[in-house]
């Protein structure tokens, strides 16, 4: 069978997610193996410019011209994966729609804040449909290889919609709740295998919310600890401010 | 030279970040020669502002994956100043291991799979996989031991998790350190590898080759 067309594409983001590829060590031979990469201007100076069976994006809309080569990578490819939480919710980019526009620009680039325009952040899917979301900021290795494979069969992934508590309570961590300290993990979707809980700091909702968060029981888990639900609300903004945008 | 050149790469390649370049040669005299940064901004000194000062770790460390590391330690260090604290003697070691081991990591990744593609005339490390396979595995091993040993000291290399204001919220137990050492030890870098740089087409490029295995 022939291998499928790939090409990895960045917008504005840290490039993490695409290094986590190079971070396999020597099963990203495997990977290879398995598909053909095009184009992947990070790592690769070859050139291919036309169809493509699979289009890996990675990073967030947040200019015009973003949003026209998005949809030029959109019109050639068959498949388009959003690549990390930059590009499947907005990710921390997201948190530059709090403020405004031409304000932000200024405080940063001072009298020359004229060369940098932006446009509100935007989410992959916000501009163009989105076949497959690997989320994660950065992106959970087992769960990308997971994603692909399902890609290659033709099937589709379905990405948990159960909260990181699940997977934090299997791998027996001591509540960040009881230990006052406030999580995100009862309202973030499952995947990651509770990768931060297990290292001692807390969830950050990198893999954005869950589509029927347990609201009463947060409630009472907040009321318990005397926690204000405006200190919940502003720690998903720093991931998950796109979803304002619908 | 020729009368007129004119070039303009859109997106170099194999670095970290947008760039464009333009040269314009016209009638032999060199007109423009310009290195444009067309990256996305994304204003993270403007995002930060409102939030608590023991997310800006978190926060900066999105700036860049490859030094994912270094960003979150500036925060850190900035952060611990304007609070006052001093971190512990073992903490500052520990925060220094993890900016070594990045290092370790970044240059692997620029020397095997950034430049070796142009000292050995190919695009990429893609052709190397079947020209230099002992090669590229052993860079990917490198690289990855790298990596392993950034999971245990922080959770992991990009975007590193333990590493907080303070100190770190998870520290590697006296077998995890053997571990890492191990893990060090298997590393040899001054071998075979330096050989396979070294005898390039390029005149130009030998001063390069020779000065990585003169190291």
């Amino acid at each position: 069978m022939k291998k499928p067309r790939v090409g990895i594409f960045d917008f504005a983001c840290c490039e993490g997610c695409q290094l986590q590829i190079a971070n396999m060590g020597e099963d990203v031979l495997a990977v290879l193996g398995s598909i053909d990469v095009m184009e992947w201007r990070e790592v690769m100076s070859e050139k291919w410019g036309k169809n493509l069976d699979i289009a890996i994006i990675e990073g967030s809309i947040t200019n015009h011209h973003a949003v026209e080569r998005i949809r030029q990578i959109r019109k050639k490819s068959k498949i388009l994966i959003a690549y990390g939480s930059c590009a499947t919710i907005g990710g921390v980019n997201g948190m530059k729609n709090n403020f405004d526009l031409d304000d932000i620009r200024k405080y940063v680039y001072s009298e020359n804040y004229r060369f940098f325009p932006t446009e509100p952040t935007r989410a992959v899917h916000q501009v163009v449909k989105v076949d497959y979301f690997v989320h994660g900021c950065p992106v959970y290795i087992p769960e990308f290889v997971a994603v692909l494979k399902a890609v290659l069969q033709g099937i589709p992934y379905y990405v948990p919609d159960y909260p990181v508590c699940v997977e934090c309570k299997l791998n027996e961590n001591v509540c960040m709740y009881d230990r006052k300290v406030t999580c995100l993990g009862p309202v973030t979707k499952a995947g990651c295998n509770s990768w931060c809980i297990n290292n001692g700091n807390i969830c950050y909702g990198c893999r954005g919310m869950v589509s029927n968060p347990n609201e009463k029981g947060a409630q009472d888990v907040l009321a318990k600890y005397k926690i204000s639900i405006d200190l919940i609300l502003n720690k998903m903004n720093m991931y998950n401010k796109c979803r304002e945008l619908g | 030279m020729k009368k007129n050149v004119n070039i303009n790469v859109e997106y170099l390649t194999r670095v970290e970040g947008h760039g464009n370049i333009v040269i314009n040669v016209k009638e032999g005299k060199l007109d423009t020669c310009r290195l444009d940064i067309v990256e996305a901004p994304r204003f993270f000194e403007g995002m930060l502002r409102g939030r608590s000062i023991f997310e800006a770790q978190h926060i900066t460390s999105r700036i860049c994956g490859i030094c994912a590391c270094g960003h979150s330690l500036a925060s850190i260090q900035a952060a611990e100043d304007a609070l006052g604290i001093t971190p512990t003697a073992q903490t500052v070691k520990l925060r220094k291991l993890l900016l070594h081991l990045e290092m370790l990591d970044s240059h692997l990744l620029h020397i095997y799979l950034l430049v070796a593609p142009d000292l050995l005339g190919v695009k990429s490390f893609v052709p190397l996989i079947n020209s230099h396979n002992e090669v590229v595995r052993r860079a990917l091993r490198m690289k990855k031991t790298c990596n392993d040993f950034c999971d245990i000291l922080v959770g992991r290399h990009v975007h590193p998790i333990s590493a907080i204001v303070g100190g770190f919220t998870k520290l590697p137990r006296a077998k995890d350190l053997d571990a890492m050492l191990d893990m060090l030890k298997g590393i040899d870098m001054i071998g075979n590898d330096l050989i396979f740089l070294g005898p390039v087409a390029s005149p130009t490029y030998r001063v390069s080759a020779m000065t990585v295995s003169g190291a």
